[in-house]
């Protein structure tokens, strides 16, 4: 098998609470959030491995661990080999943010607004230091919006960002982050401030140029049914731990975790003939705080399958159950 | 065949800035019977929020309403002054459950002051009925009755979303106009929120507009479906047609491009450009510079809504 681009290793980052004048004077412990609490998985060459879950599960804590933009507590990132965490001076970030690029959520605060398209994407040029002369990256800069299908080019470079739809926004965007032709990409809920038809479209643009340029993707994101068009791989996550892995298809035809089944029954179905009836979610309660994480398996307060004795003493771990297709639950196969 | 609670006739509110003038809302008809849920569904800036506040008589200024009319229980509400709206219609007659719930709530009160308000400046209540009112509605929606003692940084979004479904029916409007009220929400608990509906539908016998982008989770509880889009009604009808034999080709390419659970796609279809300008809106068929049947007709004359099928209709030319 080959080598993953892209390797994470027991991964851990801890946010601490600041805490009050009183408490500090009686010295009660230092209280932490678990963002994300002790992941791995692995990505391969060409590969879309999406990250789902619901708000605050840690999902985007990891797309910033991932590109540097927060220091991990514990654990290893590695990509093509190289031990990222090692990553510290001035010029090794510069190398290595110029492979991992990141694609954020919200097209419309995610550019200066004072910025020109033109600016917007020749900043990253400027401080990678490619192309030596102006013309030399205005053509790099030309290239990545045809890519993109930002055309014809000329008449975008001038604009500023509040003079493009959301959609053109979010394409200008990906075009920033291939600008640099970077071997892996965060893409931290990409479409999911777009509308319906322009979603379609910047999918189906991620997906032709993860074919025609090889990227490689980490695909965050809370809805199930775009990570199955557009992921390979897919781990679900909860309260900062990854419950279930596998193969995007597989885990959503066949979820092994109570959670997972849980999230797939609540996506709505376009069904409408079955619109009167009520349907059953396989879930209580809410989400918990991520301070006081419940003992055992950290999902058992909601399951409605917890063990007494069991699922709330002792913390489960993720196992293989099916070829690639691992859970994290005591009861796989057993409710 | 019952009157319908809602009606509204060739409605126009335009949008009048100093450069400009936005036709948010042009011309729309459409009727709301009892009992019964009408989906209205379009693109970000197609005019639907408009349409929900302009039908609260209260169009988010500079709007105005331009002409035409709408009747709740057959009483005209275009045209009265503001005191009597505010009196007799608003909340009393037609309510609206907000987009964006989680900031509905004022953070320095408890839930229970900002519920009772209309209560005892319009139904007269002292407070101790207004506030066994309040439970009795928090209770409906599946809170605990303890609430109203609590602030809203206490609850979560779920519990936020809860209080201000209750807060819209408590004075037991004829419709309730839903503006966006799962968006904001997770999936689950965005799902049991939608039960909390479908419920409260099959109980209270509510008619309700239910404003959303997302065609799926109209599916899951429109009886009827309206597809807007700049501004207009293209299609309208049962759900289940609106759904399997669409008969507008914005329809049609909208449900092509949601993603399926649990089908394969192999490629998503999406709508190329962008919603034209309302305050510069193509001649024509609005839809004519992005649709891929586009006629010569098209490009000149204004398609009315037509019947296709028995309670469907479209505004195409193709038909």
């Amino acid at each position: 098998m080959a080598e993953p681009i892209l390797k994470v290793e027991n991964l851990k980052k801890y946010f601490p609470i600041k805490r009050g004048f009183i408490d500090t004077l009686k010295g009660a412990p230092q209280r932490k959030v678990h963002a994300v609490d002790g992941i791995s998985f692995e990505i391969f060459k060409q590969q879309v491995f999406a990250l789902v879950g619901e708000s605050g599960c840690g999902k985007s804590t990891t797309g910033k661990l991932i590109v540097k933009l927060l220091e991990p507590t514990d654990g290893k990132i590695y990509l093509e080999g190289q031990d990222v965490t090692e990553v510290r001076t001035k010029e090794e970030l510069l190398a290595y943010r110029r492979k991992v690029q990141m694609i954020f959520q919200d097209p419309f605060s995610s550019m200066n607004p004072r910025f020109r398209i033109y600016d917007v994407l020749e900043e990253p040029l400027l401080i990678h230091g490619i192309g030596e002369t102006k013309a030399e990256r205005e053509e790099l800069i030309y290239k990545a919006l045809e890519m993109v299908k930002i055309v014809p080019p000329e008449d975008y470079v001038g604009r500023n960002p509040h003079m493009l739809s959301g959609g053109q926004r979010q394409r200008v965007a990906i075009a920033r982050a291939l600008i640099l032709n970077p071997t892996f990409i965060v893409a931290d809920e990409p479409v999911s401030m777009l509308d319906v038809s322009i979603r379609a479209e910047v999918l189906e643009l991620m997906k032709e140029l993860k074919e025609k340029m090889g990227v490689t993707y980490l695909y965050i994101t809370h809805d199930m049914s775009t990570a199955r068009y557009f992921a390979d791989w897919m781990a679900v996550m909860y309260l900062g731990r990854i419950v279930e892995m596998g193969p995007a298809k597989v885990v959503i035809d066949n979820p092994l975790h109570p959670y997972t089944r849980a999230l797939l029954a609540a996506v709505p179905e376009p069904k409408p003939e079955r619109r009167n009836i009520i349907k059953e979610l396989p879930i209580k309660g809410e989400v918990p705080s991520a301070v006081d994480i419940p003992p055992g398996c950290r999902f058992h307060p909601r399951c409605i399958y917890a063990q007494k004795g069991l699922c709330d003493v002792k913390q489960p771990q993720l196992i293989e159950y099916e070829h690639n297709h691992w859970a994290e639950c005591h009861l796989v196969g057993k409710y | 065949m019952a009157k319908p609670v809602l009606e509204v006739r060739n409605l126009k509110m335009y949008y009048f800035t100093t450069r400009n003038v936005v036709r948010a809302v042009d011309d729309v008809s459409f009727e709301l019977k009892k009992g019964e849920v009408l989906g209205l569904a379009g693109e970000s800036g197609c005019g639907k929020s408009s349409l929900g506040f302009t039908l609260m008589g209260m169009p988010t200024p500079p709007g105005k309403i331009v002409s035409g009319s709408i009747k709740i229980e057959g009483r005209e509400i275009v045209g009265l002054p503001e005191n009597v709206l505010r009196k007799e219609i608003r909340w009393q007659r037609i309510s609206m459950i907000f987009q964006g719930a989680m900031n509905a709530l004022n953070p320095v009160y408890t839930v229970g002051y900002q519920m009772i308000e209309p209560l005892i400046y319009h139904k007269g209540m002292n407070k101790d009925e207004a506030i066994d009112r309040a439970q009795k509605y928090l209770e409906l929606v599946g809170l605990d009755p303890e609430i109203v003692y609590r602030y809203p940084h206490e609850l979560s979004g779920g519990m936020k979303q809860r209080v201000i479904i209750a807060t819209a029916l408590l004075m037991e409007p004829s419709v309730v106009i839903a503006d966006e009220p799962t968006t904001a929400l997770d999936v689950v608990v965005q799902a049991q929120i939608i039960n909390l509906m479908k419920r409260l539908k099959k109980e209270l016998g509510l008619s309700m507009i239910f404003i959303t982008h997302d065609l799926s989770i109209l599916a899951e509880i429109s009886d009827r479906i309206a597809i807007m889009y700049a501004g207009k009604i293209v299609e309208i009808g049962d759900s289940e047609k609106v759904y399997y034999e669409p008969a507008h080709p914005y329809t049609q390419k909208l449900l092509a491009a949601i993603p399926r659970l649990h089908e394969d796609v192999e490629r998503l279809e999406f709508i190329p450009g962008q919603p034209p300008n309302l305050a510069d809106p193509p001649k024509g068929c609005r839809f004519h510079p992005r649709c891929p049947y586009v006629m010569q007709v098209c490009k000149e004359q204004v398609p009315e809504l037509r019947e296709v099928d028995k309670d469907h209709y479209a505004a195409c030319w193709l038909l």
